[in-house]
């Protein structure tokens, strides 16, 4: 059967590197266990904190800057196919090339068949989430092409065989002594004599990548902005890696999502105010690179643009959750989160980590993704992290709208009810009349002797068990509040009625 | 079906409750009210932030200052459509690079430094933008040496970002700079010159 534009079909959902390996509760518990992990991350994360707030704090316009950015987002989703489609013709009529791919391998393929069509097998790389999202270097590795990230963080974390952990500074989690070591053993010809001051490691870093920028003939980057009017893809960096990878190859190869997509050039005037305070901390990054197809003399002469759907059509069909797609990807909501703070990038396994992970990965794999389905409950729903979203993504709202879809998912699938459902069912019964509840708060002393003599349960079976798996609980009251108000309220009608008398009384032991 | 049909299709009936485009709320500032004094001391206050170094001097002092900032520098690349002026010594030093005739990357590489122009300046942000005009040539110039020496006009310097942005032709191939090239990867200390230019030094002719 052939399917035409405007039938509605079924989501189709993302791959990739969007799924956990593990549920976020069982990842998070061993991360938790990492003192060094937390130290470096509450240091880096209260530290970028601070800076945003004093530079957001300047902008008189910040509120309006964030309406604004939020309203051009809600309506590039509202006209997406339309602006990819200008933005297509722009980019085209320019001497670019665009490629569509439907998933991460369809985009892999496409990555390494261009780089295969130039006959080179090493490429230099601009970080990039929606690479990492396709795991695009793991699939060149596999195909005999070497990928070389070019940005400090992902350098360190793609030498040590690692994963980055944060969207921005991917190797939050290493301090500097972890940094140097992984140098000396990995980095070829790096100086045995290699300090831990930063600085020197940045040159180390400096001299290891200099000539492979000199040399490359390909590179890969992801984009931060499309604007739909004029074809222009923008790149926003700090070290002068992006300029490197985007200005010396001659061929270019970005891979973008759909969503990233601004509708005119004027709008680039709200993101760049909004993106490098919400990410750094500073008033602005101190490179952005803006390129519009082929400049003849200038640059690559070699340009193509993979747009990357891989689950965002299947998070755009979700009405309360397509906001989701709003983001720019500054990371501030992950520098505000306590949850972040504490259990830090790996625990939620998918690209993206923190509050805005915990709503786009499920969105794009699906809630029924098994092990994302956890990572909507990774979350005390504070709200910090919508007060510092820079395009006002009610993360809290999706978070428990995504509960809501897991229960739902969850229902019927199942043939024996869930402890959940037991105990929900049973709580009802209890609550539902006053006589049931009163006969089943005669057994409360129960539970004291069963806290034992420091009055704390420290172990509750079945599903509360994870609970009191980081807390104790306190023993129940010797007796209930209606045992203790029906022996008020005799004592009251005897002493003719003063209640609250009779408690003060007691309470100062007259 | 190919891919493009089908990812426009998938997305056309992700959106079959049919959301409308909202109106765009543009009340932030579009324009700042400062006069030039005080747009050259902003942007100075920026750039020295960032730790760029920043020199101002009268219009017919730039020759004068840029041939300062070159005195220890071995060779110098500077675009075909530079100012004339501004590099007057007959200089065996000086290598002219354009599109027609450009330096390859490993003579760039041996290049002590980059002397260009620029298109805009953002007094409250810190940056200025090149766009590719003869003045400040391809993007390579301006990267691969390790000292860019960049001249900004007074009268192009404006006081916040859109009123810069407006003023340029987003097709160019656009650079925006704000300082030199600089990183926070290690333990968030921030650390001048990884891989642009280490050592930026603006010129501020009025
Ligand atoms: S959700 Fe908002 S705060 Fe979080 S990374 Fe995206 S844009 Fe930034």
């Amino acid at each position: 059967m052939s399917t035409f534009l405007g039938m509605p079909s079924l989501p189709v959902f993302g791959s990739g590197n969007l799924h956990a390996a593990e549920s976020f509760p069982k990842a998070a518990h061993r991360e938790l266990g990492n003192a060094q992990l937390r130290a470096n991350l509450g240091h880096a994360t209260h530290t970028i904190r601070d800076k945003r707030l004093q530079v957001v704090s300047e902008l008189p316009d910040w509120e309006q800057l964030r309406d604004a950015g939020s309203a051009i987002k809600e309506s590039v989703m509202a006209r997406l196919p339309e602006l990819l489609e200008q933005f297509e013709q722009n980019f085209t009529a320019r001497g670019g090339v665009i490629h569509w791919a439907r998933d991460a391998s369809e985009a892999n393929e496409i990555v390494a068949g261009l780089i295969r069509d130039t006959g080179e097998t090493e490429v230099v790389k601009v970080k990039s989430m929606a690479t990492q999202e396709i795991g695009l270097n793991e699939y060149l590795e596999e195909q005999g092409i070497a990928a070389f990230e070019t940005d400090l963080a992902e350098l360190i974390v793609q030498l040590d065989h690692d994963k980055p952990s944060h969207i921005l500074v991917p190797a939050i989690h290493k301090n500097r002594t972890e940094i140097r070591d992984i140098f000396l053993r990995e980095m070829p010809g790096a100086d045995p004599e290699l300090t831990d001051n930063p600085a020197v490691l940045a040159m180390a870093a400096r001299a290891h990548l200099r000539r492979k920028f000199l040399t490359a003939k390909v590179a890969v980057s992801g984009a931060n902005f499309a604007l739909a009017d004029s074809g222009t893809l923008a790149v926003v960096e700090s070290e002068g890696n992006g300029r490197m990878c985007l200005t010396l190859p001659e061929t270019l190869i970005t891979v973008m999502g759909v969503e990233k997509l601004l509708p005119s050039w004027q709008d680039l005037e709200v993101f760049m105010q909004l993106l490098p305070r919400s990410s750094t901390g500073e008033r602005m990054n101190p490179y952005t690179s803006l390129w519009t197809g082929v400049t003849e003399g200038d640059g690559p002469q070699n340009v193509h643009l993979v747009l990357l759907d891989n689950g965002r059509s299947a998070a755009l069909a979700d009405e309360m959750g397509r906001s989701a797609l709003h983001c720019i990807r500054c990371s501030a909501c992950m520098n505000v989160c306590p949850v972040y703070e504490r259990t830090g990038g790996h625990a939620y396994g998918s690209t993206y980590p923190g509050p805005i992970g915990a709503i786009l990965s499920p969105l794009l794999t699906g809630i029924e993704s098994e092990e994302n389905s956890s990572l909507p409950y990774a979350s005390s729903l504070c709200g910090a992290c919508y007060d510092a979203c820079p395009v006002k993504i009610n993360i809290p709202d999706i978070l428990v709208h995504l509960r809501s879809v897991d229960v739902d998912s969850q229902r019927g699938k199942k043939k024996l009810p869930s402890q959940m459902d037991v105990g929900m069912s049973a709580a009802s019964w209890a609550l539902s009349s006053g006589k049931r509840l009163g006969l089943l708060e005669r057994g409360l002393p129960l539970g004291r002797l069963a806290a034992g003599r420091d009055k704390k349960i420290k172990k509750l079976p079945g599903i509360a068990a994870g609970w009191t798996q980081s807390r104790d609980i306190p023993a129940p009251p010797a007796q209930s509040f209606r045992n203790w108000w029906a022996k008020e309220r005799q004592g009251a009608e005897q002493h003719g009625g003063k209640t609250q008398d009779t408690t003060q009384n007691e309470e100062t032991g007259a | 079906m190919s891919a493009r049909e089908d990812i426009l299709g998938r997305i056309r009936s992700a959106l079959r409750d049919a959301p409308v485009a909202p109106e765009i709320p543009r009340e932030y500032r579009a324009t700042s009210e400062l006069d030039q004094d005080a747009l050259v001391h902003l942007l100075s206050d920026r750039l020295v932030d960032y730790k760029a170094r920043v020199s101002v001097v009268a219009a017919a002092d730039v020759p004068a200052r840029i041939a300062e900032l070159l005195a220890d520098v071995g060779s110098y690349v500077a675009p075909e459509g530079l100012d004339a002026a501004w590099v007057t010594e007959s200089d065996a030093r000086r290598r002219v690079d354009s599109a027609a005739a450009p330096l390859s990357v490993a003579e760039l590489d041996g290049i002590g430094a980059v002397v260009t122009g620029s298109a805009a300046a953002v007094a409250e942000t810190g940056t200025i933008i090149l766009d590719g005009s003869p003045n400040q040539g391809r993007r390579a110039i301006s990267l691969v040496p390790d000292h860019h020496i960049c001249v900004v006009n007074a009268a192009d310097i404006a006081g916040i970002l859109p009123e810069s942005l407006r003023r340029i032709d987003g097709t160019r191939p656009l650079t925006l700079i704000s300082g030199p090239s600089a990183t926070s990867d290690i333990e968030l200390e921030r650390v001048e010159g990884v891989h642009g230019p280490r050592i930026l030094d603006v010129i501020i002719g009025r």
